[in-house]
C-alpha cells in the first residue's frame, strides 16, 4: 500500500468513471488577476462543474506556456503572488469544500527556492492532493516525486506525443493519481489537438498503465472536450479559463463584476461537453 | 558524485552532473531529443571522422590556432605580469563563438536534423549559428530579446545577411533569457525536424559538456603556445564569463595544474546591491533554469532577475553549471567588474593595443587591469580576448558621447 493510496484524486476519477463521463480538470493561475478575485474563482469552480482543480503556480519563465499562461502568471506577479499566498488560498478553499481535488501545476526553481520539505508539509497541510511539476523529469526523480509520494501527495506525470513505447514505463514508475497526456508537441493552448491521434495514443498509453489517462495542452471548447473524452478519463482545460479571465479584465488589467460569472460560465459550458461525451458516442 | 578525485577534469557523471549542478531538468516532450542527443554526441566523439571534419574547419574556415599575442604595451602600462591575450577575437565571424556551431552543426547533421534555431544576446553566437547554417545549408532561427535587438544592430544586420530569420522576443526585459525561453518553445512545438544550437556551456546535459568539449580547443591550443613563449604555463587565467563558454574552455585544460590560478570575470553591471547586474555567482544562488541547476539571480520566492550588465553577451541571470561547481570546490575565483571598469578597459585596449575588444571581452582586461600591477615583472597572466568589438562601437560610441 502506498502513501498515495486512495486520495481525493483517485476517488474523483473513479467516481466520473462511474458515472461513464470524464472528469473535467479545469487550470486556472493562482493570483490572477489578483489574489482575492483569484480565490473567488477557486471556489466558484467545483459549483460550476470542475471535477479536478489545476492551480497555477506562477513562474518568472513558465517555458511550457503559451501567450495565455504567460500573461496570466505576469498579471499574478504584478499583482504581488507567492508560493505562500499560494498556498494559502488552497487552505482557505479547504475550509468549505473537502472533497474537490486540487493538484499545483507549475515549475521547480520556486518549489526548490521555497525548500522541498518545508514546500511538501505546508502544501500536505494546506490541502493540496497533487503536483505537476514540468521540469522535473523522470530523470530527476529523486529531487521532489519520491519526497512528495511519501508525504502522501501524488505526483503526476505528463506524457508526450514523443514519449514511445520504449520511454513509457520510466515515465509512468513513479506516476500516481492520473497520467496527464500532453495531447500537441508544443505549448500550452496554441495548436488544436487532432482528436483521432489523441485516441490513440490514449489507447496506447493505456496498454501500458491502469490510471486514469487525461487529455490537455490545447483543449479549448465544449465540443471538443467532448470528443477527446469519449475516449480519455479525462479532460484539462487552462488556456481558454485563463483567457475568459483576461477578457473579463479592465484596460488596467483589474477584475471586474464580469470576471467570476465569465469563468463560472465557461466551465459550466465545458462541463456540458463532458457530460455530453460518452451519450453522444453511443448515440 | 563520480569525477575521480584525482582530475577535476573528468565531469559531468553518468546523469549530466557537476557536484550537486547541471542535471536534466526539462519538460518530457524534450527529454527523449536530449537523450538521443547525448547517444549522438558519445558516438560522434568515437569517431575518427568526426574529429578530423572538426579539426579541417577549425584550421581552414575558423583559421586556428587563434593567436597567443604578448601584448607589450599594455604590459608596460600596468607595470607588473607579462599580458597575453588569447585572440579568440580574430577567429572567423569575430568570436570564440564559431568554435562551438560548428562542432554542434555537424552534429546536428549526423543526426539528420533539417532546421536550425538559436538564441543569441550580443548577436555573437547568432551570427555564428547564422553562419554556420548558410555554410552547412541549413534554415536558421535565431530569438534574440527586443533590447538586444536594437543595442546590437550591427550584428541583427549580419544574421539577417546571412539568411537567417531574427525573431525579436519582447517578453521579459526582452533579453537573453527571454530569448531562451522562447527558443525552447519553439523547440518543443519543432521536435521532429529541429536542432537546438545552444551557444553557452548552459542548458540540459549533454549542452554544458558538449560546448565546454568544443570550446577546449582555446585551452589546448594555450597550453602550447605559452610553452613555446615562455617555456611554462602561466600563473593566472582570467576570462570573461556570461553563461561561461569560452570561459570555461579557457580554463578546463588547466583545471588539475594548480599552480595556474583561474579566474572568471562576471558582469558587475552597476553594482551587486539590488539587481542591476549579472553576476550570479557572486549574488546569486542556486536553482533551477533552462534545463540545469546552477547558481541564479532570483528573489526569495524562487522568480528569476532579469538582470543588467552594459554588454548584451553577459546579460544573463544564470551560469554554466561546470562554473558553478569550480567556484563551490573553490577551484576558480569569480569576481565582479562593473560596468564603467569595463568600459575604461575598453578604451584602455583600444588606445595602446589597437585591438577593439568586445565588451564582454573588455570585463576580463579590467581585472587584468586590477591584478596586473600587483604582480611581479616574471609572472603571466593569459587573459581571453573572447570577442572583438566592432559590434558595440555604437553603445559605447554614444556613452563617451562621439556624434553617431
Amino acid at each position: 500500500m502506498s502513501p498515495t493510496d486512495g486520495t481525493r484524486i483517485d476517488s474523483r476519477f473513479a467516481a466520473c468513471a462511474k458515472e461513464n463521463r470524464p472528469t473535467l480538470v479545469t487550470f486556472i493561475t493562482a493570483g490572477d488577476p489578483d489574489l482575492e478575485t483569484s480565490l473567488e474563482i477557486l471556489k466558484a469552480l467545483p459549483g460550476a462543474g470542475a471535477d479536478v482543480i489545476e492551480l497555477g503556480m506562477p513562474f518568472s519563465d513558465p517555458m511550457a506556456e503559451g501567450p495565455m499562461i504567460q500573461l496570466a502568471t505576469q498579471r499574478a506577479l504584478a499583482a504581488g503572488q507567492t508560493m505562500k499566498k499560494t498556498l494559502s488560498m488552497v487552505h482557505a478553499f479547504r475550509e468549505t469544500d473537502a472533497d474537490t481535488p486540487i493538484m499545483l501545476m507549475g515549475y521547480y526553481n520556486p518549489i526548490y527556492a521555497y525548500g522541498n520539505d518545508t514546500f511538501l508539509k505546508d502544501a500536505r497541510e494546506a490541502g493540496v492532493d497533487g503536483l505537476i511539476v514540468v521540469d522535473l523529469s523522470p530523470e530527476e526523480d529523486s529531487e521532489l516525486c519520491i519526497p512528495a509520494i511519501k508525504a502522501g501527495i501524488n505526483f503526476i506525470r505528463l506524457a508526450t506525443p514523443t514519449t514511445d513505447d520504449a520511454r513509457l514505463p520510466a515515465v509512468l514508475a513513479n506516476t500516481s493519481g492520473f497520467v496527464y497526456y500532453v495531447s500537441i508537441t508544443g505549448i500550452t493552448g496554441t495548436a488544436t489537438p487532432d482528436a483521432h491521434r489523441v485516441a490513440e495514443a490514449v489507447t496506447r498509453i493505456k496498454g501500458h498503465t491502469k490510471l486514469p489517462v487525461a487529455v490537455g495542452f490545447g483543449v479549448k471548447s465544449a465540443a471538443q472536450a467532448s470528443e477527446i473524452g469519449r475516449n480519455a478519463a479525462g479532460v484539462v482545460v487552462g488556456s481558454a479559463i485563463v483567457n475568459a479571465v483576461r477578457e473579463s479584465l479592465d484596460a488596467q488589467n483589474r477584475a471586474t463584476e464580469t470576471t467570476v460569472s465569465a469563468v463560472k460560465e465557461l466551465v459550466a459550458d465545458l462541463a456540458r461537453g463532458v457530460h455530453a461525451a460518452r451519450s453522444q458516442a453511443a448515440e | 558524485m563520480s569525477q575521480k578525485p584525482n582530475t577535476l577534469r573528468s565531469g559531468p557523471d553518468d546523469t549530466g552532473h557537476f557536484g550537486i549542478f547541471g542535471g536534466r531538468f526539462v519538460a518530457e516532450t524534450l527529454m527523449p531529443l536530449i537523450l538521443e542527443l547525448e547517444k549522438a554526441y558519445e558516438a560522434a566523439k568515437a569517431d575518427p571522422a568526426y574529429a578530423a571534419e572538426l579539426e579541417n574547419l577549425n584550421t581552414h574556415y575558423t583559421g586556428r590556432p587563434s593567436p597567443l599575442y604578448f601584448a607589450e604595451r599594455l604590459t608596460g602600462e600596468l607595470g607588473g605580469a607579462k599580458i597575453y591575450l588569447k585572440r579568440e577575437e580574430l577567429n572567423h565571424t569575430g568570436s570564440h563563438k564559431i568554435n562551438n556551431c560548428l562542432g554542434q552543426i555537424v552534429l546536428a547533421k549526423r543526426i539528420g536534423k533539417t532546421r536550425i534555431i538559436a538564441e543569441t544576446g550580443a548577436g555573437q553566437h547568432g551570427v555564428a549559428a547564422a553562419t554556420v547554417c548558410a555554410r552547412f545549408s541549413f534554415p536558421c532561427v535565431v530569438y534574440m530579446g527586443a533590447t538586444d535587438v536594437e543595442r546590437q544592430a550591427p550584428n541583427v544586420v549580419r544574421m539577417k545577411m546571412l539568411g537567417a530569420e531574427v525573431i525579436p522576443v519582447t517578453a521579459g526585459a526582452g533579453t537573453l533569457k527571454d530569448a531562451m525561453n522562447e527558443a525552447l518553445r519553439d523547440w518543443v512545438t519543432n521536435v521532429e525536424d529541429t536542432y537546438y544550437l545552444i551557444g553557452t556551456a548552459a542548458g540540459p546535459h549533454p549542452y554544458p559538456e558538449m560546448v565546454r568539449d568544443f570550446q577546449a580547443v582555446i585551452g589546448r591550443e594555450t597550453r602550447e603556445q605559452i610553452m613555446q613563449a615562455e617555456g611554462r604555463l602561466p600563473d593566472m587565467l582570467i576570462a570573461p564569463v556570461g553563461g561561461g563558454s569560452n570561459a570555461i574552455g579557457l580554463f578546463h585544460p588547466f583545471l588539475d595544474d594548480p599552480d595556474v590560478q583561474i579566474v572568471g570575470v562576471e558582469a558587475g553591471g552597476l553594482g551587486l546591491d539590488g539587481d542591476k547586474h549579472c553576476a550570479s555567482l557572486n549574488a546569486g544562488k542556486p536553482g533551477v533554469l533552462h534545463g540545469n541547476r546552477t547558481y541564479l539571480l532570483q528573489d526569495g520566492d524562487g522568480q528569476i532577475y532579469e538582470g543588467h550588465s552594459i554588454s548584451a553577451g553577459l546579460d544573463y541571470p544564470g551560469i554554466g553549471p561546470e562554473h558553478s561547481w569550480l567556484n563551490d570546490i573553490g577551484r576558480v575565483k569569480y569576481v565582479p567588474i562593473m560596468d564603467d571598469e569595463a568600459l575604461d578597459a575598453f578604451q584602455l585596449l583600444t588606445r595602446v593595443e589597437g585591438i577593439i575588444p568586445a565588451l564582454e571581452s573588455a570585463h576580463a582586461v579590467a581585472q587584468v587591469v586590477k591584478v596586473a600591477p600587483t604582480m611581479d615583472k616574471d609572472q603571466i597572466i593569459v587573459v581571453s580576448i573572447s570577442g572583438r568589438g566592432d559590434k558595440d562601437i555604437f553603445t559605447v560610441g554614444k556613452i563617451l558621447g562621439y556624434n553617431l
